[in-house]
């Protein structure tokens, strides 16, 4: 193994810094105003929909954090969601999840302030 | 070998599913700005294997990039997976 290239340590310490400093993080291809993918538009609306306040990143906008999300979170698509630092899945999980319930008991569990009520 | 028939064989060894559906929907995004335009690059897969009992679903997906992980995320742009163990809603 060689030492990672200086780039890549800089945008693997950006994602730890950026999921450490927000509850709710959404990789995605677009913005949550104005999503560019339809995967990363359901999830966006779904977040919507328990009124999460979330921070949005445009993988579009950095070919460097577009490849080091999927090193970083070892998945190999986008969108992907983190919640309170921790990995929660891509489109069909974060689907599957907020289907079942489950994604608004996360939320809740984890004390994130948001609009909608079980 | 075509991706899909690719895709079903290294399933089919690995995780010895009790079902498997490959869905090609390559055709449904044909017109999609990212769209590589291959016919072979949107997939939808059901798999349902006794390998996924006790498995979270992030687990579930990790265990299926990696039995494809030449095509996922190479020539394979979109994989919509639902991953079950046999019983489970869905399954």
């Amino acid at each position: 193994m060689t030492a990672a290239h200086p780039d890549q340590q800089k945008v693997h310490d950006w994602i730890a810094k950026t999921i450490a400093n927000n509850d709710v993080v959404l990789f995605m291809k677009g913005t949550a105003m104005g999503p560019q993918c339809g995967f990363s538009a359901q999830v966006a609306q779904m977040l919507a929909h328990l009124g999460v306040p979330y921070k949005d990143v445009n993988v579009l906008d950095d070919m460097g954090i577009r490849d080091g999300i999927k090193a970083f979170s070892n998945w190999p698509t986008i969108p992907q969601l983190y919640v309170k630092g921790e990995f929660i899945g891509g489109c069909d999980i974060v689907r599957e999840m907020f289907q079942a319930g489950e994604l608004h008991a996360l939320i809740h569990d984890k004390g994130i302030a948001h609009t909608a009520h079980a | 070998m075509s991706v899909e028939a690719a895709m079903r064989e290294k399933l089919m060894v690995e995780l010895r599913p009790t079902r498997l559906d490959v869905i090609n929907e390559s055709e449904l995004h044909a017109g999609h700005r990212s769209s590589p335009g291959t016919g072979e690059s949107h997939f939808r897969i059901l798999i349902v294997s006794e390998a996924f009992a006790g498995k979270s679903r992030v687990e579930r997906h990790r265990m299926v990039n990696n039995v494809l992980s030449a095509e996922v995320g190479k020539k394979v742009h979109a994989l919509a997976l639902n991953a079950y163990a046999p019983g489970e809603n869905g399954a």
